[in-house]
């Protein structure tokens, strides 16, 4: 059992209580008020955002090669009349709960997970929809030796050319790989308060200040909030909470995410998947910054009529 | 008189002449000595063959962390090197490939926008060229000090990677010593053929952060090339002295399949 992750809830939900108080519309939160607000417990995850979208929700289970990874729920739901593949990391909404589903961090076999779902959604031609909210991959002894690099590795190439739409919410916390592990896809939002790094600001603190507990300080300094990221172009937009926050009013959220999955998929399903698949990988690629850049549009073209698929 | 040191692994003393020699592997013991890239690519490229491309691509500071800037800069003067990956085109035994060559003296080899990038442009090199891609690779993981830009470089890589893999022009992989993080969860297990130099730490979580949530010391020999042979996450262990032939074989075996594909 993670001993830190728990003491970190533990703070989060003393510090919580001093975040209620300060009035959120008076000035913008704090991005180390958004990291503990994205994993307060009790906030709604994936479940409760599926629970309430979909007309009908029906489980899915097992990776076909090792087990079933309780950290990662995937299935098929209904929104009127419609088919959706939904996949979500799972946290517990209490600490047995949370036991149970390992803090929503995935071993291997939840990727693997994942990316079934995700191809069977492609045989039938339906849309997948993503939620994200994990601390990270889950790293362990057996998560190692069943190849969690690997799994994670698979997802993002198979996910970057997957024929159906692919729409990803990042509704907590997003925690670098083990994010990024269901996060590819054509379009990606986060929630107001939720954020998404490449590594904690503990961790961030820990081996850039060589001081934990300067992760406060961390949190402002890497940028990981749904402001940073809608202004660095990296996600496409953000998605409203209640003032208090997403677990005030999970259905306010909920519809939202509702109305955003059915105005995208109204443009992305009527799309042929071969411009589909182009315009994800050209928006992919285009991520990055440096100096020297050249015509990269010109060579991806090039690259693209080499494929059978894409040319 | 010529310089000695102790080799970290078996600590007998062996001179710097005689590990050149070697190609930088303990003639006593046949520990692999980290490379730099430079190194590397005179030990697989044929003489005077290779020709680098992507040089002028230079690293930004995307959010503004203080710092970066001087740690880039510091790291440019020491190692020499612009950036932590070399890509070029080049001849391995007469056959042409474009190959990527990470150097962990540079950051930790460590992938931000500039590492994603040249290794996205070293894929589509190779995949215009028709030249087999060889990428070696060292490294800690996505370079933290540009954010969510260096998370985003796994995605960009990987999805360089699937388009490669439509193209029919192969991509193999050379993990050597350490090759862990964004890195082992993006490119480096994408290789139609995974070939790990031996002894080389390969894995997504380093081996303290793992200690740290199992409460107990790893067992000996956990994530190292010998480890994820046995789980069967690579092809191959080939040692240094090895590498040329067995790249070389891997590239005449695995030609001529985009000219079928497209025909």
């Amino acid at each position: 059992m993670n001993k830190t992750h728990e003491e970190l809830l533990k703070t989060s939900v003393t510090r919580l209580e001093e975040i209620a108080i300060s009035d959120p519309r008076t000035k913008e939160r704090s991005s180390w008020d958004c990291v503990l607000l994205s994993r307060q417990q009790g906030r709604p995850g994936a479940a409760t955002y599926i629970d309430l979208i979909c007309d009908e929700f029906m489980e899915l289970h097992g990776d076909r090669t090792y087990g079933d990874d309780p950290a990662m729920i995937g299935g098929i739901g209904t929104i009127g009349g419609r088919a959706i593949t939904f996949i979500g990391n799972r946290k517990g909404m209490n600490l047995r709960e949370n036991i149970e589903r390992n803090y929503g961090m995935s071993n291997p076999e939840g990727y693997r997970k994942a990316l079934r779902l995700a191809k069977q959604a492609e045989k039938f031609g339906r849309p997948v929809v993503c939620f994200i909210d994990t601390p990270g991959a889950f790293p362990g002894l057996g998560a190692e030796e069943r190849g969690i690099g690997e799994a994670i590795a698979r997802n993002l190439k198979e996910f970057s050319t997957l024929k159906v739409p692919v729409l990803s919410f990042i509704i907590g916390e997003g925690g670098s790989g083990g994010a990024l592990g269901i996060g590819v896809g054509d379009k990606l939002y986060m929630l107001e308060n939720a954020v998404y790094s490449v590594i904690t600001p503990e961790g961030f603190a820990s081996i850039l200040l060589r001081d934990p507990s300067r992760a406060q300080e961390a949190a402002e300094a890497m940028k990981m909030t749904a402001r940073d990221l809608k202004r660095f172009n990296i996600i496409h937009d953000i998605i409203p909470e209640v003032p208090e926050g997403a677990h005030k009013d999970p259905l306010f959220t909920a519809n939202a995410i509702k109305e955003t999955i059915l105005k995208d998929l109204d443009v992305l399903c009527a799309k042929p998947a071969a411009n589909l698949v182009r315009y994800r990988i050209r928006k992919i690629r285009g991520i990055g910054e440096f100096e020297g850049s050249e015509a990269w549009w010109t060579t991806l073209m090039e690259v693209f009529k080499l494929t059978v698929d894409l040319r | 008189m010529h310089k000695a040191e102790n080799c970290p692994a078996c600590h007998r003393q062996v001179s710097d002449d005689v590990l050149k020699k070697y190609q930088m592997v303990c003639p006593e013991c046949g520990f692999h000595h980290r490379l730099d890239a430079a190194q590397r690519i005179e030990q697989i490229a044929d003489a005077g063959s290779f020709k680098e491309f992507s040089a002028e691509l230079c690293s930004k500071n995307p959010i503004e962390l203080d710092g970066y800037a001087e740690k880039l800069r510091q790291n440019q003067k020491q190692s020499s090197m612009n950036e932590a990956v070399v890509t070029g085109i080049c001849t391995i035994e007469g056959l042409e490939a474009v190959l990527a060559v990470m150097s962990f003296d540079f950051m930790g080899g460590s992938m931000g926008s500039v590492v994603g990038e040249k290794i996205t442009q070293a894929m589509f090199q190779g995949a215009l060229s028709d030249s087999p891609v060889i990428i070696f690779t060292a490294s800690g993981g996505a370079r933290m000090q540009e954010g969510i830009f260096s998370l985003m470089q796994m995605a960009k890589t990987a999805s360089a990677a699937a388009l490669l893999e439509q193209t029919g022009v192969p991509l193999f992989i050379v993990l050597t010593h350490p090759t862990t993080g964004g890195v082992t969860a993006s490119f480096a297990m994408l290789g139609d053929v995974i070939i790990a130099e031996p002894g080389a730490l390969i894995g997504f979580a380093g081996p303290r952060v793992i200690e740290g949530t199992i409460g107990q010391k790893l067992p000996e020999g956990f994530q190292k090339s010998e480890f994820q042979l046995k789980k069967g996450f690579v092809d191959a262990i080939v040692p240094r002295d090895k590498l040329r032939t067995q790249l070389s074989f891997l590239m005449r075996t695995h030609a001529g399949v985009k000219h079928e594909q497209n025909a």
